[in-house]
């Protein structure tokens, strides 16, 4: 098929729409963190820097800060150990009921979260008692993120095969030595990859998080939503989310970098 | 003991395997599906309507008032409407943008255009709500400024705004699929096609688009089942418009069991959709 210069410049338009569609309100956001009005007013007659020295001192903040990392982090670990399991459990083992547990494994993020949050919260709080707080978000975010490390670890190790591993049991490595020297190096960028997407996915989680938390932990995203509605908090929430807005071009960057059968990231 | 542990664990296959298995699939089974299980029990129960306490006693009220009540009925369609659109919108947005990074531009750019698609999904999803309620803000929001000179002005907080900010949210989750499904696409089909004498609308309608189909579903399994359940959007730029998510979300504090009921909604569209998307084999590509 030859594509006519039209078509193509046609094509390169659409590109361009689509893209000004997705990069529009980002900048529109940035832009807006510097806006000297405490109130809404675009276009903004008059810039400052005041609104993120306030932000950065700002108490609220930093507390959300600290329990989104650290729900994060654990929900994460926790990720990578059961995603790990899973994947060479799948990839390496004939068994009964693997189509099933590829179904399961997807199954906490195809579902909408509302029915995940309600049912998590019912299940912890009326059925065993447990009051919500740190542990009940990590055990939320976890089992969503496991479906994340499960997909890049799957990929990796299919494309590994086993024929490395077989080697090195030939030469007379054992199982342990083996694991340690030649699979692991080998699978370590995907589970990087895996760890840093399942952590995005946590960070930004705001409808489990809102069942699961109860009053006690606000994670970023639960804290920006109890301020978006409050006029004189609207700088500060601006400054945020021009924040993150900035940060999503590391993980970016990061995995690029680092693996080629991630480049999509490892949701599809 | 180490070395003799390692051993041991490798001649025990059986083993080995129940080893991995065991903690995530228990995680899994216990934490999720039970809860899941839990929850379309209660769909089942009722409340107390003085004391707003569960009744545990087996009934189907929830279900006949859920069907009966004609409020719910227009939440329902309204929901299908708003996901059916976003899911269109995506894709139409999401083909020549992906045919474009595939077929025409060069790989320098390719990788820089695939960045660009990607960087969104990682920029939190309340913050591009947020964006969206100042693009849309009716009066001096930035779609007027921008586009008010045109003629074009902001459809303010509703329905649209809905469906507007749910494509915005979701349009990288079908740029993505499409992409990959025109990648391993060989160009020679397409010259084939166009040796043939095929226009290339023609071959866009005849060869492209039956062989990236698969690919289309699995990125309208992202448009589509996130619209479905969302409620935050709803929240933010829906004006007084409700989802089935809002419904459920109002009603999880003051009768869980309607709110139960509700939530099957979505769940069992879900069930159906992936039980026909399997049939086409679109799952295979994912």
């Amino acid at each position: 098929m030859t594509i006519s210069r039209n078509a193509r410049l046609l094509l390169a338009s659409l590109l361009g729409v689509g893209l000004a569609f997705i990069y529009v309100p980002l900048s529109v956001v940035i832009i807006n963190s510097f806006n000297a009005s405490k109130t809404f007013s675009w276009p903004p007659s008059q810039f400052t820097t005041m609104w993120w020295s306030k932000a950065i001192e700002n108490t609220g903040v930093r507390e959300a800060l600290k329990w989104s990392v650290l729900a994060g982090l654990s929900a994460t670990a926790i990720a990578l150990v059961l995603g790990t399991c899973l994947a060479f459990a799948v990839s390496r083992y004939q068994f009964f009921g693997r189509e099933v547990i590829s179904l399961l494994v997807v199954l906490p993020i195809s579902l909408p979260g509302v029915v995940t949050g309600i049912a998590l919260n019912n299940a912890f709080t009326k059925q065993l008692g447990m009051s919500t707080g740190l542990l009940t978000v990590v055990i939320g975010h976890a089992t969503f993120c496991i479906v994340i490390v499960y997909n890049n670890a799957i990929a990796r190790l299919r494309r590994m095969g086993t024929s490395l591993q077989e080697a090195s049991m030939d030469l007379g490595a054992n199982g342990m030595t083996t694991f340690r020297l030649i699979t692991l190096p080998n699978l370590a960028s995907a589970l990087f990859a895996g760890g840093l997407l399942a952590f995005g996915l946590s960070f930004d989680e705001i409808v489990v998080t809102t069942f699961t938390a109860g009053p006690g932990i606000q994670t970023l995203p639960i804290w920006i939503y109890n301020n978006l509605f409050r006029p004189n908090q609207a700088p500060i929430v601006n400054v945020v989310a021009a924040t993150l807005v900035v940060l999503s071009i590391v993980p970016i960057y990061l995995s690029q970098r680092l693996s080629q059968d991630t480049t999509t990231g490892g949701r599809f | 003991m180490l070395n003799s542990l390692s051993n041991y664990f490798h001649k025990k296959q059986r083993l080995r395997l129940i080893a991995l298995l065991t903690t995530p699939v228990l995680w899994l089974v216990v934490a999720y599906l039970g809860a899941l299980a839990m929850l379309l029990v209660t769909a089942f129960f009722t409340i107390n309507s003085f004391t707003g306490n569960v009744i545990q006693q087996f009934n189907l009220g929830n279900f006949q008032d859920m069907l009966t009540d004609v409020a719910y009925k227009n939440v329902f369609l309204r929901t299908l409407g708003i996901a059916i659109s976003v899911t269109l919108i995506c894709s139409v947005l999401a083909i020549p943008m992906a045919f474009y990074m595939a077929k025409i531009t060069g790989p320098r750019s390719q990788k820089i255009l695939v960045a660009l698609v990607l960087t969104p999904l990682w920029a939190s999803y309340l913050v591009k709500i947020y964006a969206w309620r100042t693009m849309l803000e009716p009066g001096n929001g930035v779609l007027d400024w921008l586009l008010g000179p045109i003629g074009i002005h902001s459809p303010g907080f509703g329905g649209p705004a809905i469906v507007i900010g749910l494509s915005y949210l979701w349009l990288p989750y079908m740029i993505l699929p499409i992409y990959a499904g025109l990648e391993r696409l060989p160009n020679n089909l397409l010259d084939a096609s166009g040796d043939l004498g095929a226009h290339n609308f023609y071959t866009f309608r005849k060869i492209i688009l039956p062989l990236i189909f698969p690919s289309l579903v699995a990125g309208s399994m992202f448009t589509f089942s996130l619209s479905l359940g969302d409620y935050i959007t709803a929240q933010i730029i829906g004006g007084k418009l409700q989802m089935l998510g809002n419904v459920v979300y109002q009603n999880f504090s003051i009768n869980l069991p309607f709110a139960a009921t509700i939530a099957m909604i979505p769940v069992s569209i879900m069930a159906l959709y992936l039980y026909l998307v399997r049939r086409t084999g679109a799952l295979a590509s994912m």
